[in-house]
């Protein structure tokens, strides 16, 4: 069946191969462009460049554009093959910091990023640096449990620099490969909490040099436009080196990042696909691209046999 | 934030329509631009845009100026006019049972605020209403969902209902509409564990504890900084579960929270309450009209008009 209502239908239908490039086409892209959230401003430069690409290329059948308009959006989000790899420290003591707003999906990613670094033979240690919210120790030290990791924790309530500071002690007596910090959910127009969490940041720095070696900014791909606040205000306050795009695994598509790497230039590093252990992947643009038309394709050779 | 709202947005095309007897079709195409682009960088569906868009164009060509408005004045009026009624005018109430206890049930994504908000809600009733509610832990999936759930009742000394995560979300629910029917208890406010909308398996769970307890309120938790993806979910859960309201959280965010139109658009139900911090008491009823301004950034819609 032929659903307007999706990304997929939508595409689909565009792609059709009777379609020609004009006005409509563009228009139409567009509008599937918006629905994936995708920034508006971007769109419309997105659709300026591929407005005269096709002019150039001499391209009128839909069909033909496709190509150009993934490897337009995956040259966007990926500049280099190997910037969505984790900055390790072989040998020594690798911290990453986790922030972002609330309910994202922080916790639950570095759960999974345990998992994941504790698989590798590595040794993990966690810090509960939530201390605010109602259960967050506990949930991180379920997640402990789960994986076979050590927590780091101290109150709820206390400050959540000083867990830091505890963390950072601790890992080190047990000589750990990894820490992974947690922290507090907090919208970007909080001040405070934006001042709490630059403070956080170079509590690790005073203990190892160049800790963190990762800022990571948990984004929910379900968000909208906001996501370019979010980023925009995170930078500021952490100086984030990179994205974890979660809960892909729902329809919504998590465009924002499209926008997000083309103005504050902030690469998507891990993306997460479920609420298992296993569900965390290394960013990938092709796949990320194609995962916006591959289905596309699928459908259109369905509806092919079908007709 | 990011954009700007809708007043800046507009100041040019007002200004070259001063002093206009009548509203000319590309006078309000020229607007109609700028308002379909404050409304997408408010995340509002666009879809909806669309046809609000078509709507309001209809409305406003062709106008004779009323003696009192500018041809500007006139489209931000109508703009403003149809946005609050697409919002759903009228402040809307939560529902009570003929006999209690009151069974409220919280559905939604994941990290939405449903935990939160069944604490917040249930503060709310104690506070305004001189209600007792009973919080209900039915989220068994999510690592210490239930610790939350406890601790919120811990810190509003407040009777939470739990029988551990290894009985099912139904039979929870019907034993914490049992339990408060015991102890005279007005409300049950039960957390569910959050879920995609796709997730066949968990969307049936829900049914299923609503078939078992018959709530008198089903709210759809929102988390207002959703973007377009709104109108899928609430379409999605508002066709299996019926729902009678929603709640939109974290509106004490820069967002401009377009999500709340598409929802409503969608699901045709009230928007009933609004969260505006993760605190207990950071609650409160909705106000569609403020929510209308807020989205186009508009301020004071007056001031606007008069300036235009
Ligand atoms: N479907 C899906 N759910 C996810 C994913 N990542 C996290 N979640 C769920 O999202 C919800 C919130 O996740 P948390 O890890 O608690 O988010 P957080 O950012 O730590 O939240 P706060 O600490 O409250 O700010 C939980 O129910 C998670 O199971 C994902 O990739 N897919
Ligand atoms: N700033 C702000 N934060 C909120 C609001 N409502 C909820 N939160 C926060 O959002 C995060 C997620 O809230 P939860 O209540 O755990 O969300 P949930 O829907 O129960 O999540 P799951 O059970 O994992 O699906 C927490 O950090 C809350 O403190 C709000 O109105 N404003
Ligand atoms: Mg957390
Ligand atoms: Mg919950």
């Amino acid at each position: 069946s032929k659903t307007r209502d999706s990304f997929v239908g939508a595409m689909n239908d565009l792609m059709k191969d009777y379609r020609t490039v004009d006005e409509d086409f563009f228009e139409e892209l567009e509008d599937i462009l918006i629905s994936a959230d995708v920034g508006v401003h971007t769109v419309m430069d997105l659709i300026e460049q591929l407005k005269d690409e096709a002019r150039l290329r001499n391209i009128k059948d839909a069909k033909d554009i496709q190509p150009v308009i993934s490897e337009k959006l995956a040259e966007m989000l990926q500049k280099s093959a190997n910037e969505a790899a984790i900055n390790e420290q072989p040998g020594e003591l690798t911290v990453i910091l986790f922030v972002g707003v609330n309910g994202v999906g922080k916790t639950t990613s570095i759960g999974k990023l345990a998992h994941q670094y504790k698989e590798e033979g590595k040794k993990v240690v966690m810090a509960a640096g939530d201390t605010f919210r109602a259960g967050a120790i506990e949930q991180l030290e379920k997640w402990g449990e789960r994986v076979g990791v050590d927590v780091v924790k101290q109150q709820a309530g206390s400050d959540p620099a000083a867990v830091m500071y505890d963390a950072i002690q601790s890992a080190r007596s047990k000589k750990a490969d990894v820490l992974l910090c947690d922290t507090a959910g907090r919208l970007q127009n909080k001040v405070n909490l934006m001042n709490e969490l630059s403070k956080v940041k170079r509590v690790l720095g005073r203990e190892i040099p160049d800790a963190p070696h990762e800022v990571l900014l948990v984004l929910d791909a379900t968000t909208g436009q906001n996501a370019m606040s979010q980023a925009k205000a995170f930078q500021e306050a952490t100086d984030v080196t990179g994205i974890v795009l979660t809960k892909l695994d729902g329809t919504a598509k998590g465009g924002i990042v499209l926008a997000i790497r083309y103005e504050l230039d902030i690469p998507v590093k891990l993306v997460g696909l479920g609420e298992g252990m296993n569900d965390l992947q290394p960013f990938d643009a092709t796949q990320y691209v194609h995962g916006l038309f591959a289905e596309v394709l699928e459908q259109t050779d369905t509806d092919d046999e079908n007709s | 934030m990011a954009f700007e709202g809708l007043q800046e947005r507009l100041q040019g095309t007002l200004k070259k329509m001063k002093g206009k007897g009548k509203v000319t079709e590309q006078d309000v195409k020229e607007m109609m631009r700028e308002v379909r682009l404050a409304l997408l960088e408010a995340d509002v569906n666009f879809k909806v845009v669309k046809k609000f868009i078509a709507d309001v164009k209809e409305r406003a060509v062709g106008q004779d100026v009323l003696d009192s408005l500018t041809p500007g004045q006139q489209v931000i009026k109508v703009v403003n006019e149809e946005l609050t009624k697409l919002m759903g005018g009228e402040q809307s109430k939560l529902r009570a049972a003929q006999k209690p206890p009151t069974v409220v049930m919280m559905v939604g994504l994941q990290g939405a605020g449903k935990t939160t908000t069944v604490g917040k809600l249930a503060n709310y009733l104690r506070k305004e209403h001189n209600r007792k509610p009973l919080l209900a832990a039915a989220d068994i999936y999510r690592p210490a969902a239930i610790d939350q759930l406890q601790t919120l009742g811990k810190q509003l000394d407040m009777p939470v209902f739990s029988l551990g995560d290894q009985v099912s979300p139904v039979e929870i629910a019907k034993q914490a509409v049992k339990q408060a029917k015991e102890d005279h208890q007005d409300y049950v406010i039960i957390d569910t564990a959050g879920r995609l909308h796709v997730d066949q398996e968990l969307m049936d769970e829900l049914q299923q504890i609503k078939e078992a307890v018959s709530p008198d309120e089903t709210l759809l938790v929102v988390d207002a900084m959703t973007g377009q993806d709104a109108v899928n979910v609430a379409e999605s859960f508002n066709n299996q579960l019926d729902l009678t309201g929603v709640v939109l959280t974290k509106l004490d965010g820069d967002t401009r929270g377009g999500a709340a139109i598409s929802v409503k658009a969608v699901t045709d139900t009230p928007i009933k309450f609004a969260g505006i911090g993760e605190k207990s008491d950071a609650l409160e009823p909705f106000h569609p009209e403020r929510m209308a301004s807020r989205i186009l950034g508009m301020g004071d819609v007056m001031t606007l008009i008069e300036k235009a």
